[in-house]
């Protein structure tokens, strides 16, 4: 069956426009990855760790948008108000939740993160129900351009991913936060010593990771609609792609985003048919970590001893 | 081949054997003089929460059992205990209503997974495994689990109603579907070969799958529609069935549409996808639809709504969950009613599979329950319907797969 599936491909409707079509739902799926692959980046330049409750607390700014949306709020002021909310949030669960755990070993820190991560799905699903609502889109209309690949919203996605790219790179690369904010993570004692509030900046990796998280949860819920478990898929191919790209850089990090939304699309149409494609996908990733165990774009960290 | 379980379970049959006759005297575990006490999983909590209002409707009914004087003057009581649709959990669970509580039997616990993880054991201790709230066609198999049956029309009926569509409209149809990478999606497409036919299984050009874990779906569906199919059965649980209705629309793919009757919410399915992209769905439906006016003035519809008025909250009305408790139980009740004063396990088990043009309240005209040794499938009828855009419109007549 599975053969017939990927001739089919080959042969039925024209097979460039088939692949032109693959691409672009790679694509626009690549864009939420990218921005989520972001949002790990942030808090794992803080603290080395992946942060586990990353996709369920997007979910929940999510939901925080659909309530201001239903309640009458235009689009954009929702979105800027859940972003900004969902920044201090942030910052208040590091302070509140996580600060406790700074000197404890990274295994507890990482049970913190999926205890965070069990609770906002259960206060989701308590809150709001666990049946499946759609989400509106702020680019309504017919598909840009003038092609007929990528939907309006498809397209927003993949504008707004490059986006938040754009400004995670110029906050990590020109301003003196940014700059503070690595040296915290990277040399903490050295930090501290030359007056970086290095605990602050923890927080604010957590809140600016928060920030991040919503935007790619409002992008993605368009498409994969809004329920307490909508993350839970994203978030897994978001940290393939961190750590394809290097979970260290910013650039590589989106990168690796975009790539696993087309490989694994690419995979599935024509290589291995859907029902593997997904353990594929991940073969490649590890053959390519085996080879650059930092990622493509990773810095490779070289340890005097 | 002898194995150390069948050695003790042959065994334990023998010991049944001997202290059968004293057995059938005694009493039944949980059957006494005024009451009758059964038990059920359901999950209250987790992922399919949404279900649990299914164990508050049978809960309900049964309250209104027994305000009417119970049966044949023993009062009903369900012991309903969550299981978080976690089958680790029902195991749990289960095992405490059978050895803690002492349940004469189990009644209606939900989902596919948690009722397979304890149907060897119910099996084994001869407990019936009443009505289990699934779709899965492993539990109408009376020869290997005599002990264990369904209650709605399994997906292999279903998808078998389907192909016996498709093949009687449109003979010449090129068919593509997507199914859930599970026992739900094998079922489906094992009932729609069945349904078309042998001669006409090759006309299935093109099969997709997609695991519950995967965002979306929209890669599948791409796939499918260049295969160029004029058919589409769409076997997904809601949120993929709506992307997929979404998606065929968007990329300007305008098969002949088929939906589990799984995803035929339109709260959660068509109006996600778009009503307008969801216009011209096809279904298949045995139960009326609470919210469909046509029924207002219909007898067994005004039961239902009497009972939710009485005994569940006004919102519980709508949800298609509670007219699924409502008649699961009164298909319960009947079974009890028939066993008079015989209520050992044997004779539960042997009324269950002897109900005979039993009709519920809720089940579209025309359908009727029936049961027998050999089909442990209460219902197998169903009618096709097709989405306007605001609701559901019955059409042609009644289908049995």
């Amino acid at each position: 069956m599975r053969l017939d599936v990927h001739l089919c491909a080959l042969v039925g409707t024209p097979p460039v426009s088939a692949f032109l079509h693959q691409l672009a739902s790679g694509l626009a799926l690549g864009g939420v990855y990218a921005i989520m692959a972001l949002a790990l980046v942030m808090i794992f330049q803080a603290t080395q760790l992946v942060n586990f409750a990353q996709g369920e607390m997007a979910m929940f700014s999510t939901y925080f948008a659909w309530r201001l949306i239903d309640l009458g709020w235009p689009y954009w002021r929702a979105f800027a108000v859940t972003v900004i909310v969902s920044f201090f949030g942030g910052i208040a669960l590091e302070r509140i939740v996580v600060r406790p755990f700074a000197n404890a070993p990274a295994l507890a820190s990482v049970i913190v993160f999926i205890g965070l991560a069990l609770i906002f799905n259960a206060l989701a699903g308590w809150l709001y129900g666990y049946s499946v609502t759609d989400f509106p889109t702020p680019f309504d209309g017919p598909p840009w351009f003038g092609q007929r690949y990528l939907s309006a919203h498809e397209s927003g996605a993949i504008l707004v991913s490059l986006v938040v790219l754009a400004a995670v790179y110029a906050f990590f690369r020109f301003t003196s936060l940014g700059l503070a904010m690595r040296a915290a993570a990277q040399n903490p004692t050295s930090s501290r010593l030359l007056g970086v509030r290095v605990g602050w900046m923890l927080a604010l990796g957590w809140g600016l990771a928060a920030a991040i998280g919503a935007i790619a949860g409002m992008m993605a819920a368009p498409i994969v609609y809004l329920d307490p478990n909508m993350m839970a898929g994203i978030l897994l191919y978001a940290f393939a792609g961190a750590v394809l790209g290097g979970i260290d850089n910013p650039f590589g990090a989106a990168f690796g985003g975009f790539a696993v939304g087309v490989l694994e699309n690419l995979m599935g149409a024509y290589v291995v048919g859907s029902e593997v494609k997904l353990s594929v996908a991940l073969a490649i990733i590890v053959g390519v970590l085996a080879w650059r165990p930092s990622g493509l774009f990773g810095r490779r960290i070289v340890a005097r001893v | 081949m002898i194995t150390r379980r069948s050695l003790l379970r042959s065994g334990a049959a023998a010991a049944a054997a001997l202290a059968g006759a004293r057995a059938a005297r005694a009493e039944t575990p949980g059957v006494s003089d005024t009451e009758i006490r059964i038990g059920q999983t359901m999950p209250y909590s987790g992922p399919a929460s949404a279900y649990g209002v299914i164990g508050k409707a049978d809960l309900a009914y049964f309250t209104m059992i027994n305000d009417m004087g119970g049966i044949n003057g023993r009062r009903v009581t369900l012991i309903s205990l969550d299981d978080g649709y976690s089958p680790p959990k029902t195991v749990e669970q289960t095992r405490r209503l059978v050895e803690q509580e002492g349940v004469a039997f189990l009644f209606n616990s939900l989902g596919t997974a948690p009722c397979a993880a304890v149907r060897q054991y119910l099996n084994d201790n001869r407990i019936p495994q009443l009505f289990c709230a699934t779709g899965a066609s492993l539990f109408a198999d009376p020869k290997s689990f005599p002990w264990t049956m369904g209650w709605q029309p399994n997906y292999r009926t279903e998808a078998g109603i389907f192909g016996k569509y498709i093949a009687r409209t449109k003979p010449d149809a090129k068919v593509a579907i997507l199914t859930q990478n599970d026992g739900f999606g094998k079922d489906y497409l094992i009932g729609l070969k069945d349904g078309l036919g042998p001669e006409r299984v090759g006309q299935i050009v093109a099969a997709a799958t997609y695991e519950t874990s995967e965002p979306t779906v929209d890669s599948q569906i791409v796939t499918l529609q260049g295969s160029g199919a004029d058919v589409f059965v769409i076997a997904a649980t809601p949120k993929f069935a709506a992307q997929a209705i979404r998606k065929a629309y968007d990329v300007g793919w305008t098969p002949l549409r088929l939906v589990t009757d799984v995803s035929q919410s339109i709260a959660s399915v068509m109006k996600p996808a778009g009503v307008d992209k969801a216009k011209g769905v096809v279904t298949a439906v045995y139960g009326k639809d609470p919210t469909d006016a046509r029924w207002a003035d219909d007898p067994g519809f005004k039961a239902y709504a009497e009972f939710i008025a009485k005994y569940m909250s006004p919102k519980d009305l709508i949800d298609s969950n509670a007219v699924y408790g409502f008649g699961a139980t009164a298909t319960m009740v009947q079974v009890l009613r028939q066993c008079g004063g015989d209520l050992t396990r044997e004779n539960v088990m042997r009324q269950a599979a002897s109900l005979k043009d039993f009709v519920l309240p809720m089940t579209l005209p025309g359908i009727s329950i029936n049961t027998s040794a050999d089909n442990f499938t209460p219902i197998r009828q169903e009618q096709l319907a097709t989405f306007d855009g605001q609701g559901w419109r019955l059409f042609g007549e009644l289908l049995a797969g």
